[in-house]
């Protein structure tokens, strides 16, 4: 693996890899000293172009317990502030020759685009509501943890999938691990053709009692500019997760963080049932394993860049129903 | 009223030629055989038997050994040659090279530049600026509304007066129906086409691609087709009720098709223009975020892709338009999100559509001829015709050349084509723009005596 860009490009086995490293580096977490020196002399860059407190720290934790260098990047009162481009900031960084670069971003394939301006390991942390698959393998290794096996699991993912990166790596690495996937949310926030990815789509909680996991996504006020929904009010009445809803065998996830009131109820924040807690936990293990799959010993082994011309992008084949001689 | 010559270009018609044995294909003159042609100052002055014509010392001879085709030079009622304003991105003279280089004998150009083109006094500039630099003839649509802010008419009157071919806030579309009708109501006066960009912003606000299976798999705001075949519908019913004469601008989708086939019926004075990216291409060419496949309207579904083909076989729409919108590498060297809408057309349209729809036996080669000239007329200009008297509009093809979009760079200040690294069958050698030699492939050296 030369970067962690999405979770389409990862399969199970490698998933799979990635968690029991993460389980490995679980019992570093309990020792004294937490630190192990797998990527000492290594540096790591966090560069967001997002606020991110959880996931930046996380990445920084990670990073420090694998004793690599870190450098923090935020995009606020910096150069991009004075209007330079992605290109130009990350070849700027480049000359500090990192080996990995944590990428935030709020443009979709922002990290693919970089990974061919620079030799540095990408790891996307983020890329617009495209994915975030460092979220969805820290929440495959805590369902693991909880549940064990999750062939045939039923997992409910409920709430703004419109407008989640969480949703669409979720919805991959739970079908990757052989469990089954429906999306329930309000139809605005639901995107049209979102059942190709071969989960389900439902518009009430009405058979929510099915499911083994609910992952409440978060209701995302900073993205309400637009009217999706005619009320917090009116979505909580519908689509909050509360004791009402939740039956006591089923696990209650949520990337973080919260609204209280809102996709969740106080009450189930703080039941037994909910696993948030764990899975902030499962961020720093989970994101060493990523680190150290993509640094440890592959240094040399780095292939150069492609050059591309335009925006990085492979050249393009011909459509197959369209075929240009 | 009286106006000003639409066109404008290079004035020196001097080319003198003798095009030996070349395989004349014009459906308007009903041509399809092989023939000697002369041009003289600029003039289709003989056509012939081939072989018959015996070459004179004053004039260069091009041998087409039965095999290159000779078509009228096509017509593009659709560019954007970005000046004033954005001239680093293109300019008359490179734009027009392109167009040249695609086989185009005149082009139209789109006023969204920066100034708008919104008065009479730039668009007298830009015709002086034209006639020194193009390298084919020019036509230019004045925006309808002043600063395309859809919300007070340009001095259209005057603006015709000036050789405005017509009208379009082409970028942006009219949102207001009623600010629409009073456009529509002062051609009346004016005259002039009005070309519509379709798009209800508040449909698609926010969007960077066609809203389907693949936007939803990549978390990008979608522009659902209904953006587009509402408006169209609107305005087509517009059109009707006063009686205008209105043209729409890059149809992408089976829906507005239908909506353009409808107001036809009717006998509404409506036409329509589809462009090579969008006969040719889906919105599984986005799925890399190539920021080249970014364009406006969005690349759509395979289905909408085969209703635009049947469209354009069937004559709902009436010819091919590039759209060609040129960005410079650095601003389409971003997230695709941030990337500005277009791709670049003129030198790829016909070689992207003789090997995509004609070599498959989707299109005849005359039909795609056809269309492609075609834009010439809706816009009420001459159609290039390829008979003896006519003015040297013509282009010389080698349909059997192979070649990969861009290998040899581009004659357009911009490279952000959509078609770029794909292998594409015929290439333009020659084309002859209202009398004048306006490119000249390399390849035709060696073919050349």
């Amino acid at each position: 693996m030369n970067h962690l860009l999405s979770i389409e490009d990862l399969d199970r086995a490698t998933i799979e890899r990635i968690v029991t490293q993460a389980e490995r580096f679980a019992e570093v977490s309990d020792r004294e000293i937490k630190k192990v020196p797998a990527l000492r002399g290594r540096m790591v860059l966090n560069l967001f172009y997002e606020a991110s407190t959880r996931t930046r720290s996380s990445f920084e934790l990670a990073a420090k317990r694998l004793s690599a260098d870190v450098v923090n990047f935020a995009a606020s009162g910096s150069s991009v502030e004075k209007g330079e481009s992605l290109k130009d900031t990350v070849l700027t960084l480049s000359a500090h020759k990192p080996d990995a670069i944590v990428l935030r971003t709020p443009w979709a394939g922002a990290s693919e685009l970089v990974s061919k301006w620079c030799s540095a390991a990408i790891v996307n942390a983020g890329d617009g509501k495209h994915e975030h698959p460092t979220q969805a393998l820290l929440d495959v290794y805590t369902l693991r943890r909880r549940l064990g096996d999750m062939d045939g699991l039923s997992i409910w993912i409920v709430g703004d999938v419109a407008h989640s990166r969480v949703a669409r790596s979720n919805v991959l690495a739970f079908q990757r691990m052989g469990a089954k996937v429906t999306l329930a949310g309000p139809p605005t926030l639901i995107p049209r053709g979102i059942e190709q990815l071969g989960c389900e789509v439902r518009y009430t909680l009405d058979e929510l009692d099915s499911a083994d996991v609910v992952y409440a996504l978060r209701m995302q006020r900073e993205r309400m500019s637009e009217t999706w929904v005619p009320s917090l009010r009116e979505y909580a009445s519908w689509y909050q997760i509360n004791g009402r809803r939740l039956t006591p065998r089923q696990v209650l996830m949520h990337p973080g963080p919260v609204n209280r009131g809102v996709e969740l109820s106080g009450e189930v924040v703080d039941s037994p049932q909910a696993v948030i807690t764990a899975q902030v936990e499962a961020g720093v293990v989970v994101r060493m394993a990523v680190l150290y799959e993509l640094l440890a010993g592959a240094r040399d082994a780095r292939p150069a860049p492609e050059r591309s011309r335009i925006a990085g992008a492979p050249v393009p084949v011909a459509h197959p129903g369209a075929q240009l001689a | 009223m009286r106006l000003a010559d639409p066109l404008v270009g290079p004035s020196d018609e001097s080319a003198a030629l003798l095009l030996r044995d070349v395989h004349v294909l014009d459906p308007r003159a009903r041509i399809d055989a092989r023939h000697d042609l002369r041009v003289r100052a600029g003039t289709i002055a003989e056509l012939a038997e081939p072989g018959t014509i015996e070459a004179e010392p004053d004039e260069e001879l091009i041998e087409g050994d039965g095999r290159l085709r000779l078509l009228p030079a096509f017509f593009d009622p659709h560019v954007h040659l970005r000046t004033p304003g954005q001239e680093h991105k293109e300019d008359l003279q490179t734009g027009t090279r392109a167009a040249a280089a695609g086989g185009f004998g005149a082009v139209i150009a789109m006023p969204n530049t920066d100034p708008v083109l919104d008065s009479a006094p730039l668009l007298r500039s830009l015709r002086d600026a034209a006639a020194r630099q193009a390298r084919v003839p020019v036509g230019f649509l004045a925006a309808i509304t002043r600063s395309l802010g859809g919300e007070q008419l340009t001095e259209m009157a005057e603006l015709r007066q000036e050789g405005a071919l017509g009208f379009t806030d082409d970028g942006k579309p009219v949102q207001s129906a009623g600010m629409l009708r009073k456009a529509l109501q002062y051609q009346r006066l004016c005259g002039g086409v009005l070309a519509l960009h379709e798009e209800d912003p508040t449909l698609s606000r926010g969007g960077s691609m066609h809203e389907g299976t693949v936007s939803a798999a990549l978390g990008i705001a979608g522009i659902p087709t209904v953006a587009e075949s509402t408006m169209v519908a609107r305005d087509a019913e517009l059109a009707g009720y006063e009686d205008a004469r209105v043209h729409f601008q890059h149809l992408s989708c089976a829906a507005s098709v239908q909506a353009v086939a409808a107001a036809k019926a009717r006998g509404w004075r409506v036409s329509a223009e589809v462009t090579p990216h969008h006969l040719m291409l889906t919105e599984a060419d986005v799925r890399a975020m190539d920021t080249r496949m970014k364009m406006h309207p969005p690349l759509t579904t395979e289905a909408d892709r085969q209703a635009l083909i049947e469209g354009l076989r069937a004559g709902s729409i009436d010819c091919v338009a590039s759209d060609h919108a040129p960005h410079a590498r650095d601003e389409k060297e971003v997230p695709f999100e941030q990337a500005p809408m277009g791709t670049t057309g003129l030198e790829t349209a016909f070689a992207a559509l003789y090997g995509g729809l004609v070599l498959p036996g989707v299109l005849e080669l005359g039909l795609l001829v056809e269309r492609m000239t075609a834009g010439a007329a809706l816009f009420d200009l001459p159609t290039p015709l390829v008979a003896v008297g006519e003015p040297a509009n013509l282009t010389l093809v080698d349909l059997d050349a192979e070649w990969v979009a861009g290998e040899h760079g581009w004659e357009s200040r911009s490279e952000n084509c959509c078609f770029a690294g794909r292998r594409l069958r015929g290439r333009v050698l020659l084309t002859l723009a209202a009398g004048a030699l306006a490119h000249r492939d390399r390849a035709l050296a060696a073919v050349a005596v």
